[in-house]
């Protein structure tokens, strides 16, 4: 197989092709605009639709009625964009709709930067929109990753019935690695959808829905999606590296999970007992697998660039049994290994670390 | 015997909710009728908005997709856009389409989406219980502009299908009105017309109609008729407005 250089966003949106996508609905933001720009050009090649909406609750609510018809769609944004989408999302999760929404995250709150970040991992993996749901969150850390998750994105939403986002930053949609891409998905051979709005000829009709009036109708509705999200454990990714025995464990996700693996290898030329441990499922959040890699950890250390949000899911999941300390980085600025570094030092020597710059 | 009149194949045995008076049960029927007389029930689908029509899902026997709130005609197009075969409406009110929803009608018909929205307009939010619309005339008494809408402080009513009409990418633009059996038949011949327009795949066409809210006006149903009649057809004048006459070719 032919290995091409890709940039991150282009990788993305020929991998959706690929996987079968046929439709796309968005809107413009930056960083993640080589999506949209990739597939306005490649979709109508292979038969598809693009359509650039007016907005980005216009967008989310294509989606929304693409899914509703059966179709392999997407959406993607960054940021600001995607708080706009938290509407339609909650939709399609209430009303159980397959699709993939990615997130190129820049700095926020607010309007905040163009330059990569990872604050919205709270949003993306505790629902974001109102109401109890979850999406199922896929956080790739190369090039090659986003490629595969892309395809394994689109086949967990057909799954599962739910919305999956793809958790990627500034970093990661811009920078350029070799990928090797999969053959094009037979699109004879995608899941049947019954329940697809498609015209009810000879059947009884369809019907795509969020709305339960009926206050024991709704809270069924409820333990039917919870019970969903409990089956979903058994998608669970994650990638170890140099844990075994590790006195310190960096945990960290997509871009700065590279950064943390280079500061491995530093503090391991210097004769610190370092590992790495990247989740790429967030939602699910693979739990048993950080617990065991911590298992021999004295500190636990994670690495973001946000104020602190992964760190809280990873001293629930280790509970509370070992110290998490944090470093981060904010508002487009990015970890350095030098920094990092420093940090995993002064927690080694002394149980302290300083948190963030 | 010979059956005179009875229920359209396209719409369902529930009984609505709508409150006695309300002319959405006779919006519904004529949408039916329609679907029924050109034979598309089984290549129909419809998407309910949120408001009093919230639940029209259950009234009309045909795949129908609930929207969020005004985003009925982005839910359209992405259905429309899969299907492009398929007979695609939305159902919407005047909260929903001309408050917030308005971004996503303008666009919809800008883009010349291929789909027909029926707009009820009854100048009120009815389901949340009588407060102002955009559409609410000047000096209607609501429960968000008790003294009557004041134009010095709650603006001036918005001309849906005036406003959407200027736009290259709608071929059908129609007010009508329900208030009696002659406008009723005119309503149902102008959404005969946008749904046979979508069918030869021409562009986005609407039909306002003109509709009744005695609950929440505080009249009975027949002066809430008569209430159309006097009060808002002066502000929101019936007709064809697009295409006018003369642009006919």
């Amino acid at each position: 197989m032919v290995k091409v250089l890709m940039k991150g966003n282009e990788a993305l949106a020929e991998a959706a092709i690929r996987a079968g996508c046929r439709y796309f609905f968005g809107y413009p933001i930056t960083p993640q605009n080589e999506i949209p720009h990739y597939l306005s050009k490649r979709l109508p090649e292979v038969g598809g639709v693009f359509v650039q909406a007016e907005s980005e609750i216009a967008a989310i609510n294509m989606v929304y009625g693409a899914a509703g018809c059966g179709a392999r769609v997407m959406t993607s944004s960054s940021s600001p964009g995607i708080s706009l989408k938290m509407e339609g999302i909650t939709y399609m999760a209430g009303a159980e709709l397959p699709c993939v929404i990615v997130n190129i995250q820049r700095g926020g709150p607010g309007l905040g930067s163009i330059q990569p970040a990872q604050s919205d991992y709270f949003q993306a993996v505790k629902g974001g929109g109102h109401g109890d749901y979850k999406l199922l969150v896929l956080a790739p850390a190369t090039i090659q990753e986003m490629v595969n998750l892309m395809g394994k994105a689109f086949d967990l939403a057909d799954e599962y019935r739910n919305p999956v986002m793809i958790l990627g930053d500034g970093i990661l949609g811009q920078m350029m690695e070799a990928v090797e891409l999969p053959e094009q998905k037979d699109l004879g051979k995608l899941p049947d959808k019954p329940w697809a709005t498609t015209g009810a000829k000879g059947r009884a009709p369809n019907l795509i829905n969020s709305l339960y009036l009926d206050a024991s109708e709704l809270e069924k509705h409820n333990h039917h999606l919870q019970r969903k999200y409990e089956r979903m454990a058994k998608e669970m990714l994650w990638e170890e590296y140099k844990t075994d025995g590790a006195d310190i464990v960096l945990v960290g996700y997509g871009s700065s999970a590279r950064i943390a693996r280079a500061v491995v290898d530093k503090a391991r030329a210097e004769g610190i007992k370092a590992g790495l441990f990247r989740p790429i499922s967030l939602f699910p959040f693979p739990k048993p697998a950080l617990q065991a890699a911590c298992a021999q950890a004295k500190n636990v250390l994670t690495v973001e660039m946000s104020m602190g949000q992964l760190v809280e899911d990873v001293r629930y999941n280790l509970e509370f049994k070992v110290p998490v300390h944090f470093y981060g980085r904010a508002g487009g600025m990015v970890p350095t290994t030098r920094d990092v570094m420093e940090e995993v030092k002064r927690i080694v020597s002394n149980g302290e670390g300083g948190g963030t710059v | 015997m010979i059956t005179v009149f009875e229920r359209p194949a396209a719409l369902t045995s529930a009984k609505t909710h709508y409150c006695p008076g309300c002319t959405h049960g006779i919006i519904h029927r004529l949408v039916a009728e329609v679907i029924d007389e050109l034979g598309i029930r089984e290549e129909t689908i419809g998407v309910s908005p949120v408001g009093c029509s919230v639940l029209a899902y259950n009234y009309f026997n045909i795949d129908m997709q609930e929207a969020a709130h005004g985003r009925a005609p982005a839910v359209a197009t992405g259905i429309k856009r899969v299907f492009p075969r398929k007979v695609v409406f939305t159902y919407q009110g005047d909260g929903d389409l001309a408050s917030i929803g308005i971004g996503e009608i303008v666009h919809a018909a800008a883009r010349g989406e291929k789909f027909t929205t029926i707009f009820v307009n009854n100048a009120i939010y009815g389901m949340t219980g009588g407060q102002m619309a955009p559409t609410t005339i000047l000096g209607q008494e609501s429960m968000t502009s008790p003294d009557g809408r004041n134009p010095a402080t709650q603006g001036y009513p918005i001309r849906v299908a005036e406003m959407l009409a200027t736009l290259e990418g709608a071929v059908y633009i129609a007010r009508v009105s329900v208030h009696n059996p002659q406008e009723v038949a005119r309503a149902k011949k102008a959404i005969k017309t946008a749904f046979e327009l979508q069918i030869a795949g021409k562009g986005f066409s609407l039909v306002e109609v003109l509709s009744s809210c005695p609950t929440n006006w505080g009249y009975t149903p027949t002066e809430s008729l008569k209430w159309i009649a006097d009060k808002m057809i002066p502000v929101y004048p019936l007709g064809v407005k697009k295409p006018l006459e003369e642009e006919k070719s």
